[in-house]
């Protein structure tokens, strides 16, 4: 084990005068491709898609043009691994080629603290250098792309179909709104993983689920996936896996948080039982219709385009939810669907989505209760398993559209950052203990393709102890799978 | 058409001499014995069995015309009636004297009307008047009275199944009293009266026994009655009526059959279905009682099946007629000379013919559309496993839309009964284990029928078939497996392996291993040594398998030296040493293979640890950091010792 002692500053401390911290933010975001205007004079060509829009025509293209060079430039040294960020005083720059030769760079400004100086004199700026983490911006910007490719599939096939005008135009549309929804200053370890939590469930109630899955599928053909939550947990996905991570990252950071907010506050009451036939239901959509009854209602679905590497599929994306449980419809996007679907849908999912929800629920609480209440772990926790994408973490509180609430200091964070980064660095299985200048203790393991971070806040605990806590955890936690001490 | 038929006769009749001026034919129902008397059997007598093919034919005095020829069981003694007062017997027991010995009803002035045998040597008279119990004697050639009872009797009806016989009392005959009779005993079961239709003219015998019959249905004595409308009015039809009979408590009437139409009928029970024949319209109904109308709570039942004629049957003729050529002719069905005997034989006096009524399962498949009436009709036949067999093929190959549910139905049918006999024989092993039985009952092993289908009956004859299928989606047959399995589980039954390798086969087939990844994940294939190394091998083609075979090996706690052998052929050899280490096994793995595993890491530092880690344990065991021979590693030493030199080793300590 590898132990290292790292420093952490008291964080916007003010002492006397006031300071200001800047958390980092957003400097631009451009997509060029430097095929498009190779000639003198053509470099706006170049230039797909620029954010802020505003900017002055000569400085995006001196800018795409720096980055230009800087991924040529570094290319000779690694051909095979280019440059992946650039790193300054006042910022970081970070370079994706998602598709050969379409470029996309985000800017991200250092944070920064902002020091007053005597009267008149304008104040000291010192940029924070080293406290943003490329794995997690990086991963950021990756998950950017990812997003619009689900909505909009990939930039060749845009240029495909109406060349470089339609590509500027869906960038355009995509972008404008999705920039605004970058928390960059709540971005972490998470994002690096980009995991799917799944909801815990016994074998039983999961086959039950399965049933219910083959059994609309199979009376409702046109269905082509599905995909069931839970409590915006993931119990099944008809979809490969890297379609579904970055679906399950749409529904559980935008989609469940906008219809969760006015349920919360009470409003629009959606929660009143329909009526299909004699039964009872609480199904609803949450694309597509909002209210079936209404004789105005709109049967327009958002698109989803999945396996973009093979087969690539345009598919409707239905959402339907009935009391926690949520199930993804996927159709084929060049089937109509109209009312009659939906009411279809709607009498046959209905009823039998609420009595699963409430069965899931029942049987939830049973296995509470069964392995003890308040066995909520008192440590803080973050697991991901490649290989699943299954993540978990007891650090992070529930998301809601705006930012994700940790529940430990950002400081500490980034050392789960850095100790990632180590991991990354190295093949094999390591563990790394990491004594912080607070009472924390942050430890890293990595077995086979699973990284476990565990924070602890032990005064006076020695090496020892926290090694032995951390076995503990895992013999609790994690006694099911194949974990190496 | 003819699959329509879902009645036949047997394929091998019993066939005897027809009846005629001078033979006269009698059927005797509890041994099932055909008798064909020639002239009062002074030139002979010949008794056909159900199945013993050689017959017994005999000789005996013309004592007048015979009434009533019966053997006692295991043709012991044979018991004829030839006058209204006395019964003859003959022994037929090779040391006894032949002659023949008489026996008189003990009451005056009585007829007898008949008599049934009870066991091989005992024997109930009914006469007019009452019942009598006897024990034959036969080496003194007498009988002694065991018990006697007085009733007036219009007629009587007996189930030899069930030792019980039902005399026909009072005026209208309508109230029936029940005797029982077990090893020399005879018990009055409590009497009970037939509702008769509405009655026009009272103080008659209306009640006739040919209304009436007594059989065995799913192991409960029923009477049947066959309960003529009268055609005025707007009764809807005849009906028969079934009354429980039990051994202790009364007699309750039970249920309702609807015939919906009137004539003459027949009664016979076939494998616990009650089949009703019609004459006029030469077809016959179906009953189950067992199943259930959902429209009535009452028992009152409908034919199971559009009525249907017996399956056609032809006979080969026989006699001066057709010498030479035997073409077969077509037996005439629903004969008004036919006479029909519980529970499921069909006598043709006149041809000579004794038949067994079968059902046929297979045109029902067809006429009952419900599938899940039809699953829990078939399993509750005695022949049904292949039958259920092929119509979960059939089910499954169609794959019409929205049968999953139908599947899903149907399995839960199966396995309710599959449960129920594992816990019946579970209980029995359990008793067992327990030792010999306190009480005097011994423990009863459990009686696996046929529709009892078991996991292997529907890999072997359904699933494993249905997987190999190109017309239907893989979509539908991973549907269809899950739905097996969920059903299983459901019931609380332990899924064989066989039918895990089934899913994870097809999953792979289709390229469905994220799929099947999911599965893993919420354990729905249950962890086994077995399918660990299953997934291993399926490492190649998707690597996540690696991670899912180790933790499976890890929960069942009991694969640590295959963990240790999956890790060191991934050259994970401290990894391989730490999980041994932590499951508490380091002392006695083998250092030679560690060893091995280390050197072909060509990783110095690693081989230097490992090597150091045995040095410690032979030192911390032996008390000498030193191999011994028996570890074969001599070899390693060598190499150590080449490689970090002398002074590397461990000294020994020396006190």
């Amino acid at each position: 084990a590898l132990i290292e002692e790292v420093g952490i500053g008291t964080p916007g401390m003010a002492t006397g005068m006031q300071e200001k911290q800047y958390t980092p933010s957003l400097l631009n975001f451009f997509i060029y491709n430097p095929k498009f205007g190779p000639r003198e004079g053509e470099e706006e060509k170049k230039i797909l898609f620029y954010h802020p829009s505003d900017v002055e025509k000569n400085e995006k293209i001196r800018n795409v043009g720096l980055c230009e060079a800087i991924v040529q430039f570094t290319r000779t040294f690694c051909p095979s691994k280019p440059a992946k960020s650039l790193h300054t005083q006042k910022n970081r720059q970070f370079f994706f080629e998602p598709e050969e030769n379409f470029w996309i760079v985000m800017v991200v400004r250092n944070p920064m603290v902002e020091k007053p100086n005597k009267e008149g004199k304008p104040p000291t700026i010192e940029y924070q250098e080293e406290e943003i983490l490329d794995t997690v911006y990086g991963a950021v910007l990756q998950q950017c792309y990812s997003m619009y490719k689900l909505f909009n599939g990939t930039f060749a096939r845009a240029m495909e179909a109406g060349g470089v005008e339609l590509l500027t135009q869906k960038l355009e549309k995509f972008f404008y709104r999705y920039l605004q929804t970058l928390h960059l200053q709540s971005c972490d370890l998470l994002d690096v993983f980009g995991g799917i939590s799944f909801f815990p469930l016994d074998k039983m109630t999961y086959l039950k689920i399965q049933s219910f899955v083959n059994r609309v599928e199979e009376s409702l053909s046109l269905i082509k996936y599905t995909a069931f939550l839970y409590n915006d947990q993931l119990i099944w996905s008809g979809l490969e896996q890297d379609d579904m991570r970055i679906l399950y990252k749409y529904l559980t950071t935008s989609l469940f948080p906008r219809h969760s907010e006015p349920e919360l506050a009470g409003r629009d009451s959606p929660l009143r039982p329909e009526v299909a036939g004699n039964l009872l239901h609480y199904g609803r959509f949450l694309t597509g219709p909002s209210n079936l009854k209404d004789p105005e209602a709109k049967f327009r679905f958002p698109k989803i385009f999945v396996n973009t590497d093979d087969s690539y599929e345009e598919l409707h994306l239905i959402v339907y939810k009935a009391m926690s449980a949520a199930v993804c419809f996927m159709i084929s996007a060049s089937e109509e669907l109209g009312r009659e679907f939906c009411e279809q849908l709607d009498g046959l999912v209905g009823p039998q989505l609420t009595l699963l929800a409430s069965d899931i629920c029942e049987q939830y609480n049973i296995n509470r209760r069964v392995s003890g209440p308040d066995k909520e772990p008192q440590f803080k926790f973050i697991y991901f398993n490649h290989m699943n994408l299954a993540e978990k973490s007891t650090i992070h509180m529930r998301k809601t559209a705006s930012v994700s609430l940790t529940s430990v200091h950002p400081d500490l964070m980034k050392i789960l950052g850095d100790i990632h980064a180590d991991f990354v660095r190295v093949d094999e299985d390591e563990e790394i203990i990491v004594k912080a200048m607070t009472d924390y203790w942050v430890v890293g393991k990595k077995s086979d393709q699973r990284e476990l971070y565990v924070i602890l806040n032990q005064k006076n605990a020695n090496l020892i102890e926290v090694n032995e806590e951390v076995k503990r955890l895992c013999a609790t936690q994690f006694n099911n799978i194949f974990f190496l001490d | 058409m003819s699959e329509e038929h879902y009645l036949e006769l047997c394929d091998s009749p019993v066939q005897f001499e027809n009846a005629s001026s001078v033979n006269n034919v009698f059927f005797d129902e509890a041994n099932k014995q055909v008798f064909a008397v020639r002239s009062g059997g002074a030139t002979g007598v010949v008794v056909k069995g159900p199945d013993d093919k050689n017959s017994i034919a005999f000789r005996m005095e013309d004592k007048g015309e015979v009434k009533c020829i019966k053997f006692s069981y295991e043709n012991k003694i044979l018991a004829v009636q030839r006058s209204p007062k006395s019964v003859d017997f003959i022994n037929f027991m090779p040391d006894l004297p032949h002659s023949e010995f008489s026996q008189e009803c003990k009451t005056k002035n009585a007829t007898v009307l008949g008599f049934c045998w009870t066991s091989w040597n005992e024997i109930v008279f009914i006469t007019d008047q009452g019942v009598e119990f006897y024990q034959v004697l036969p080496d003194k050639r007498s009988l002694k009275l065991l018990k006697s009872h007085s009733i007036n009797v219009n007629w009587y009806v007996y189930c030899p199944e069930t030792s019980v016989i039902l005399l026909s009392t009072t005026v209208q005959g309508n109230v029936l009293q029940p005797f029982a009779f077990k090893c020399g005993t005879m018990s009055k079961m409590s009497k009970f009266e037939i509702e008769l239709p509405v009655v026009t003219k009272p103080a008659k015998i209306i009640l006739s026994e040919r209304d009436i019959a007594v059989a065995t249905i799913y192991g409960q004595l029923y009477v049947m009655y066959l309960k003529h409308h009268s055609r005025t009015g707007n009764n809807p039809g005849a009906e028969v009526v079934l009354y429980h009979l039990q051994r202790e408590g009364a007699c309750k009437r039970s249920h309702i059959l609807k015939l919906n139409t009137t004539g003459k009928f027949a009664l016979n029970v076939v494998d616990n279905l009650v089949i009703v024949h019609h004459q006029s319209s030469q077809t016959s109904f179906m009953f189950d009682i067992k199943m259930k109308d959902t429209d009535s709570n009452l028992n009152i039942h409908q034919p199971v099946l559009p009525a249907r004629s017996i399956h056609p049957y032809k006979i080969a003729l026989t006699g001066p007629a057709a010498v030479g050529s035997q073409t077969p002719v077509p037996c005439e069905l629903y004969s008004s000379t036919w006479s029909v005997f519980q529970p499921d034989i069909i006598i043709s006096a006149s041809e000579g013919y004794l038949w067994y009524l079968q059902v046929k399962l297979k045109p029902v498949v067809s006429l009952l559309q419900d599938k899940s009436k039809l699953m829990e009709f078939l399993l509750r036949r005695r022949d049904c496993k292949m039958v259920i067999l092929s119509v979960c093929s059939q089910m499954l190959s169609r794959g019409d839309k929205g049968s999953l549910p139908v599947v899903a139905i149907v399995f839960d049918k199966l396995n309710q009964v599959y449960k129920e006999y594992l816990e019946a024989e579970q209980s029995y092993t359990m008793a067992v284990e327990c030792g010999p039985s306190r009480g005097s009952t011994a423990h009863k092993r459990p009686v696996r029928t046929q529709a009892v289908i078991d996991q292997s009956d529907m890999y072997t004859h359904v699933l494993s078939l249905f997987t190999e299928r190109k017309d239907v989606s893989h979509k539908f047959i991973i549907a269809v497996l899950m739905e097996y399995i969920r059903s299983l589980n459901q019931f609380q039954i332990t899924v064989q392996h066989y039918l895990y390798e089934l899913v994870i086969k097809t999953l792979v087939q289709h390229n469905l291993l994220y799929m099947l990844h999911q599965f893993l994940q919420y354990h729905v294939l249950s962890d086994s040594k077995p399918l660990a190394c299953l997934l291993l091998s399926l490492e190649s083609t998707y690597p996540p398998a690696h991670q899912l075979s180790l933790d499976m090996l890890k929960r069942l706690s009991t694969a640590n030296d295959e963990i240790v052998e999956v890790l060191l052929s991934k050259q994970q050899v401290l990894g391989a040493l730490r999980f041994i280490r932590s499951v508490g096994g380091h002392d006695n793995i083998s250092a030679r293979k560690f060893l091995d595993a280390a050197r072909q890491t060509k990783d110095q530092m690693l081989f230097y640890t490992i090597f150091r880690f045995f040095e410690q344990r032979n030192q911390r065991l032996r008390g000498s950091p030193n191999f011994t021979p028996g570890e074969h590693c001599e070899e390693h030493v060598a190499y150590f010792k080449q490689a970090f030199g002398e002074q590397a080793f461990i000294k020994p300590v020396t006190l």
